[in-house]
């Protein structure tokens, strides 16, 4: 029961693009179509829940014994760069297909404050090994979720008429204003 | 190059967050005040001038393989020295800046200017793109923070400007985050185009 809460709480309550603002850059930057923001989706998830799993062994393994929590930052930023760097290398020679669809999402996912901001927040809420899993792969699942509509509400808004001094990215971020205001009525549910 | 340019560049013409659109984690998360606003660009601008000067001074030695990961590296450090000073003297602003202020570290601008700028060009023409592009940051997300709270609670750095009973809660709360940063931005490139 307690790992549907941390589930809904983290896809719908407490979105992590739409309410606690983590991961605007991809948000902004993939969601012109439905089929990259997928694309995206997937690429985060996987790399979300490795990089939350490997710097919470470490944090508990290694930091917290040896009493170094200031290197926090460091360690999390370096393991999160490396970890990415490793995935591309192993994905380009185990599953070229798979390769093919995550590829160049890869890079970007390293300078997406979502992913070290997951790991951090697991450490903060103190959640056990299985919790944080599940807590990242739901905060990754309220992530495709926030980007897969934002990239179905653009397709649409290409059609339209949008006044000139608001095109672009205005009248993107007022649509996630809305967005926003609509997932607002998930909070008190949890 | 002339130095000027270098430091009024992030101010105005590449301004980070209005024109750029980089950092937006950051821009978005903290402005609920303008004093967290302007917390949370003075810590960002002094990581970013501090690692402009450090890459600028060692960019040179640094194999370009593993360029990116070492930019990270020094960055980090400041974020962790600035993350300390913080908490041990300005815990208010850093309780209420939590998360943010360790993501300093994967900003956009960060980086960006390391790779795009300090890499590239000596130390003290970096150290004034940082406080530039710093200072700049600063300003946006000041102004941000000013819109927010005074549309929000009719304050402006806590100081009462509308009556007491005023209050338009929801651009504290997330949509007015992206809200007012969107017809921020409409106005501004509404400025830039007249003149």
């Amino acid at each position: 029961m307690e790992y549907i809460l941390i589930f809904i709480a983290a896809v719908f309550v407490n979105n992590i693009v739409l309410a606690q603002f983590l991961g605007i850059c991809p948000f902004l930057g993939v969601s012109k179509k439905v089929s990259t923001a997928l694309g995206m989706t997937g690429a985060v998830t996987f790399v979300m829940v490795l990089a939350t799993l490997v710097t919470f062994i470490v944090q508990k393994t290694i930091l917290d014994p040896f009493n170094i929590g200031f290197m926090q930052t460091i360690t999390f930023i370096l393991i999160i760069a490396a970890l990415v760097q490793m995935v591309e290398i192993i994905l380009k020679k185990v599953s070229p297909a798979l390769y093919q669809a995550l590829g160049v999402f890869l890079p970007l996912i390293t300078t997406n404050c979502a992913v070290l901001g997951v790991a951090i927040m697991v450490i903060q809420k103190e959640f056990n090994l299985l919790e944080s899993i599940v807590f990242a792969a739901s905060i990754a699942i309220g992530f495709g979720l926030a980007l897969t509509i934002f990239a179905g509400i653009r397709e649409q808004l290409n059609l339209v008429n949008v006044p000139k001094g608001m095109q672009g990215s205005p009248i993107a971020l007022v649509t996630a204003g809305l967005l926003a205001m609509a997932f607002m009525g998930f909070s008190g549910i949890v | 190059m002339s130095n000027l340019s270098n430091l009024t560049r992030g101010l105005f013409k590449e301004n980070p967050t209005f024109v750029l659109l980089l950092g937006m984690c950051p821009t978005l998360g903290v402005t609920t005040s303008a004093i967290n606003g302007m917390g949370m660009g003075l810590a960002t601008a002094f990581v970013l001038v501090m690692s402009n000067l450090v890459i600028s001074l060692v960019a040179n030695s640094i194999p370009d393989k593993i360029r990116i990961p070492s930019f990270i590296v020094i960055i980090a450090a400041f974020v962790t020295i600035v993350d300390m000073s913080m908490a041990a003297y300005l815990p208010s602003l850093h309780e209420s800046l939590g998360l943010f202020i360790p993501l300093i570290v994967v900003n956009c601008i960060v980086l960006g200017r390391a790779e795009a700028f300090a890499s590239k060009n000596g130390a003290f023409a970096s150290m004034l793109d940082g406080l530039g592009m710093g200072l700049g940051f600063t300003m946006s997300l000041t102004i941000l923070g000013c819109v927010r709270e005074l549309l929000g609670s009719g304050k402006i750095f806590n100081l009462p400007v509308f009556n007491e009973n005023y209050g338009m809660l929801v651009f504290v709360l997330a949509p007015g985050a992206f809200l007012a940063l969107g017809y921020l931005i409409a106005f501004i490139n509404r400025i830039r185009k007249t003149n």
